[in-house]
């Protein structure tokens, strides 16, 4: 029997017991889209973030303190705990060519208040060049003052969240706040521009870093963004920050720095590890499929045994019987999966078209996945069914 | 006369185990048939007739004896040898026709040309030249409940000659049919035989078992008498065959 032939011989057996047939066909349908829609969320979320990464600029290094050995060998003894990174650290990156901005950041949580108003919330001290390297722009007022690095002036920008549960109706431009034990003027309001690689900038005041230095009381930096003049200057700007710091700390480059391109790629690891767990959870339900298939197979094999008696009587060996019945499982199967496959693509056309701004994406490799997974639970269910089959004695068969 | 027998039986034994007493449904089993003879075989219920039909149409095996099928040994070779030597050598008639209800009488007669990977194309042009043959030219695409009985047992006859068989099994094939159709189906049967093939018929029907040049009489497993044989065998049971 060619293939054609047994894809004929099945759907013809199929078609004859529609309800069993549809059922099976459905919960495979099923059993595909939950494991493409599920993982279409992940790769969504993925594609989000990388989106949210590429509107950063390519061109940013982040630099932290302390050095992070993933080389794997031992760490280097150290006198001294590593030194903190203060704004005279990042200031005398400026002198690296290829640099175009540096924004030192101090970040703290404090409470703000006005009159009875009052919230916990973060803190960012950094200056103007931060607004230029994470995009930002002030919907009214104006940004930190230019000497952000060298004074303590009393001045912030607020999140539009932030300013609307402070000041409710009445505008915040000039009024006073009082944030931690420090009073500061409002000088600027935030361009909503929403969630941004988790920080809620909506929900956060703005300050000069030196006034963070000393709201905080420490000169420690949580970390040093820069902007490059280009991107291949990187590998270059890498030792050049690393000498620099060096200089500074006894000679110690005791900072690891960040680029996007590595933060990009360690995200993207995590969430596709995620999405294909969830989609191996979602793959239980082919399983479920997979009983099913088993269970309309062995209703099938024993209402088929006279069919099965004759063609064996007519020259078909056990072999061909259990090819027969396996077959027959993944005709259904096929069908199955294409039903699946169109339910889910075309769901998320439809939420995509209709909601562009839910991140939705079926990953290739979880549509292939999905397909293989439902063949190989076809292949493996109907196999106990397909043997039964292949053992009817055709003699008792067609005594029947 | 075993030099150009295609079926060559001898010491064939079967038994069955049915609750503590053992029951011989074949008992020392010797039989050659010769290429185009017309056999009937009769005899009592329960005597065993069906148990040699599916021996000789290599479905059942025997618990011990040789069967030669067209000089090949039968005894040692496997279910896939075994399926393959039906496919090309056996053609069964049964007395309830076993057609599969959802494909359509061509469909049916098509089957065994499926199992055996021919063409599409070339199967349904020998199918239908076939039970145009048989004269059901104008019913290829009917179902089988669309069908009268003859013409089930015709279209069943078309299923098992389509693969050109040497030999013809068939099992009470009119035991189903009124007269006029039984008496239609028998006359295709021995038309195909005066064309060359082999046909055993088991039947009831002493008329029609007369009809065949070689009778066979069985009784609890052993072939009482045999009119193909010069001198009968040697049990004492010639009473009981209706034409020694
Ligand atoms: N699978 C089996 N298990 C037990 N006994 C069996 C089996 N198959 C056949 N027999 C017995 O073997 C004997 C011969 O059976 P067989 O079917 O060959 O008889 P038959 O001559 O064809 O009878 P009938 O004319 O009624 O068709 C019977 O007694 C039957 O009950
Ligand atoms: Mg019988």
């Amino acid at each position: 029997m060619n293939l054609a032939d047994h894809w004929l011989f099945s759907y013809q057996a199929l078609a004859r017991h529609r309800l069993r047939s549809t059922m099976v066909l459905l919960a495979i349908g099923m059993g595909v889209s939950s494991v493409l829609l599920l993982t279409s969320i992940g790769e969504g979320a993925r594609l989000y973030i990388e989106q949210e990464f590429s509107a950063l600029g390519s061109k940013m290094l982040i630099v932290l303190p302390g050095k992070k050995e993933t080389t794997g060998s031992a760490p280097p003894l150290y006198g001294t705990s590593p030194r903190d990174l203060t704004i005279e650290d990042a200031q005398a990156l400026k002198k690296i060519p290829s640099i175009s901005h540096v924004a030192p950041i101090i970040a703290g949580t404090a409470s703000v208040s006005n009159q009875s108003l009052s919230r916990d919330i973060i803190i960012l001290g950094t200056n103007r060049d931060m607004f230029t390297v994470r995009n930002l722009t002030v919907k009214q007022g104006r940004m930190l003052p230019e000497n952000s690095e060298t004074r303590a002036t009393p001045v912030c920008i607020l999140g539009a969240k932030l300013a609307k549960e402070l000041f409710k109706k009445s505008s915040p431009m000039g009024q006073w706040l009082r944030i931690g034990e420090y009073k500061y003027r409002v000088i600027g309001l935030l361009k909503a521009r929403g969630e941004s690689l988790g920080l809620d900038l909506q929900d956060m005041a703005i300050i000069p870093v030196r006034s963070a230095q000393v709201l905080f009381d420490s000169p420690a930096l949580f970390r040093i963004l820069l902007q490059l003049k280009q991107t291949d200057f990187e590998i270059n700007t890498r030792v050049n920050i690393n000498k620099i710091i060096a200089q500074r700390h006894d000679g110690e480059a005791d900072i690891t720095i960040i680029s996007q391109d590595a933060m990009l790629s360690a995200f993207n690891k995590i969430i596709v590890a995620v999405t294909a767990s969830i989609g191996a959870i979602a793959a239980i339900s082919l399983i479920v499929a997979g009983i099913l298939i088993m269970n309309v197979s062995y209703i099938s094999v024993s209402q088929r045994r006279e069919e099965i008696g004759l063609l064996k009587s007519l020259g078909a060996s056990a072999r061909e019987v259990r090819q027969i019945f396996i077959i027959s499982s993944l005709v259904i199967t096929s069908f199955g999966s294409l039903a699946g496959l169109i339910l889910s693509y075309s769901l998320v056309f439809i939420i995509q078209t209709n909601f562009p701004k839910i991140p939705l994406a079926i990953p290739w490799w979880s549509t292939i996945a999905a397909i293989f997974m439902s063949f190989i639970v076809a292949l493996l269910f109907s196999w106990l069914p397909a043997n039964k089959a292949a053992a009817v004695d055709p003699i008792l068969a067609l005594r029947g | 006369m075993t030099d150009n027998a295609i079926i060559n039986i001898s010491h064939m034994n079967k038994t069955y185990q049915v609750g503590e007493q053992p029951l011989h449904a074949l008992q020392n089993i010797k039989l050659n048939i010769k290429q185009g003879e017309y056999l009937s075989l009769m005899g009592p219920s329960g005597s065993g007739k069906s148990t040699l039909l599916n021996m000789i149409g290599l479905l059942d095996r025997p618990d011990s004896g040789q069967y030669q099928l067209q000089g090949e040994n039968t005894e040692l070779l496997t279910e896939e040898q075994r399926a393959l030597l039906r496919r090309k050598y056996i053609g069964f008639v049964f007395q309830s026709f076993h057609l599969i209800p959802r494909l359509t009488a061509l469909e049916n007669v098509e089957l065994p040309l499926m199992l055996a990977g021919v063409k599409a194309k070339s199967r349904q042009e020998r199918a239908s030249k076939l039970l145009s043959e048989l004269g059901l030219g104008n019913h290829l695409r009917q179902l089988p409940k669309q069908l009268s009985g003859g013409q089930l047992q015709r279209v069943g006859i078309a299923r098992a000659l389509i693969t050109e068989p040497t030999i013809l099994l068939a099992d009470e094939p009119t035991g189903n049919l009124d007269q006029s159709s039984g008496q239609e189906v028998t006359d295709i049967l021995e038309r195909y035989n005066r064309n060359g093939i082999t046909l055993l018929v088991v039947t009831h029907d002493i008329a029609l078992g007369n009809r065949a040049q070689r009778q066979l009489n069985m009784v609890d497993g052993v072939i009482v008498s045999d009119t193909g044989l010069p001198i009968n065998t040697t049990k004492p049971y010639q009473q009981l065959g209706s034409s020694s």
